[in-house]
């Protein structure tokens, strides 16, 4: 129990950051309408490939000779950049389908 | 650069919650795209450029050239599919960030096993992204019609909730022993892997949207955990945003289906009973 109020107080920023944007994400996306369910899911996914950031900093503190942290920081950097290049493309997609229909 | 860097960081975190913003409504879902897209670039040419760091020009080009990869097969597979193929195309996309975030936990385990916050958020976004990555493999073959629909095992939900109490009291015992053996993670990897595969399969195909936004939160969360790691800012409120949109809009399609997430994921156990009530 101390070592998790220990925890708490030695990230106390972060702790408040977390449960700030929990709610920020909830009240983001209240009460919005069924056609959207689905780009809205799409353009988060989108969001969600925000790892690139995590995979790219792998890369740059990689060292030159680990031949195995390059090439899984390299696939990581390629599959993260496809999650948000392809994520964000098919949301405008489908939105453009939603305009059209309209 | 340091502060640069993280005005930066600040200003894509905006981006993010005006992009999902303005995403909510059918006027300004295209420009909110737009936005949040835009910050996502600058977030990814700050994190390569800004920093003070002696890289080798190989690991520029390396990350260059798989950004140029990415880029492009991202682009072509999302322009070239069909309209009716666009929710499992979101689903294998969801399943490459998962992928992304359990390989950057394969890499810095080694590094920071010592220290137990860091352990925890490693071997966390493992599993996680993990089960993100397979589930949304299967979720993906379900939509394109590779899988059968439904999948029935024997013992189904005992199996699967003893595999993923198997994976937890594997995950502590690697963090309290701070044991430095790739084999183990590689291990807890694989079981991660297996349980995104029986979390998904028994599933309907009609409620595997609900199956992709949950999973997509899941996503959310590893790149949230994974930023906790790298105490970086834009990760983290960025993954937390995705993470708790992701379950109240999985609630929300559940409810325009006239359906509970429990009977959306365990609905397939009991038989479809839930899916009688539901409709």
């Amino acid at each position: 129990m101390t070592d998790f109020l220990q925890f708490i107080e030695d990230n106390l920023q972060i702790t408040y950051i977390l449960i700030l944007s929990i709610f920020v994400g909830i009240e983001v996306i209240k009460s919005i309408p069924a056609v959207l369910h689905t780009p809205l899911m799409s353009g988060a996914n989108a969001l969600s490939g925000v790892v690139i950031v995590g995979a790219i900093l792998v890369m740059l503190h990689a060292d030159p000779a680990d031949y195995l942290a390059l090439a899984l920081g390299f696939v990581a950097v390629v599959l993260g950049v496809l999650n948000v290049v392809g994520g964000f493309a098919v949301t405008d997609r489908m939105l453009q389908m939603f305009k059209k229909k309209k | 650069m340091d502060i640069l860097l993280n005005i930066i960081y600040l200003i894509a975190t905006i981006t993010f919650i005006v992009g999902l913003k303005k995403l909510g409504h059918p006027e300004t879902a295209k420009k909110g795209n737009l936005i949040a897209a835009s910050g996502m670039g600058l977030a990814i040419l700050g994190t390569i450029f800004i920093h003070e760091l002696a890289v080798p020009p190989l690991i520029y080009i390396l990350i260059g050239l798989a950004i140029l990869i990415g880029s492009i097969i991202g682009w072509l597979i999302a322009i070239k599919v069909e309209m009716t193929k666009m929710p499992e195309l979101v689903s294998l996309f969801n399943g490459f960030g998962g992928a992304s975030a359990a390989l950057i936990g394969l890499v810095e385990y080694s590094k920071n096993v010592s220290d137990v916050t860091q352990a925890t958020t490693i071997v966390a976004g493992v599993i996680i992204g993990a089960i993100t990555f397979s589930g949304s493999l299967i979720a993906w073959g379900k939509l394109n019609g590779s899988l059968k629909s439904v999948v029935k095992i024997p013992f189904y939900n005992p199996i699967n909730n003893l595999l993923f109490i198997g994976i937890i009291a594997f995950a502590a015992f690697m963090i309290a022993t701070g044991v430095d053996s790739q084999l183990l993670l590689y291990a807890l990897l694989a079981s991660g892997l297996a349980y995104g595969v029986l979390f998904v399969l028994p599933i309907g195909g009609a409620d595997m949207p609900v199956v992709i936004s949950l999973l997509n939160s899941l996503t959310g969360i590893a790149a949230a955990i994974t930023g906790i790691l790298y105490d970086n800012m834009v990760m983290l409120v960025g993954g937390i945003l995705v993470g708790s949109a992701g379950i109240i809009l999985t609630i929300a399609m559940c409810k325009a289906m006239n359906r509970t997430l429990g009977s959306v994921i365990f609905g397939a156990f009991g038989g479809g009973e839930a899916a009688v009530v539901g409709n």
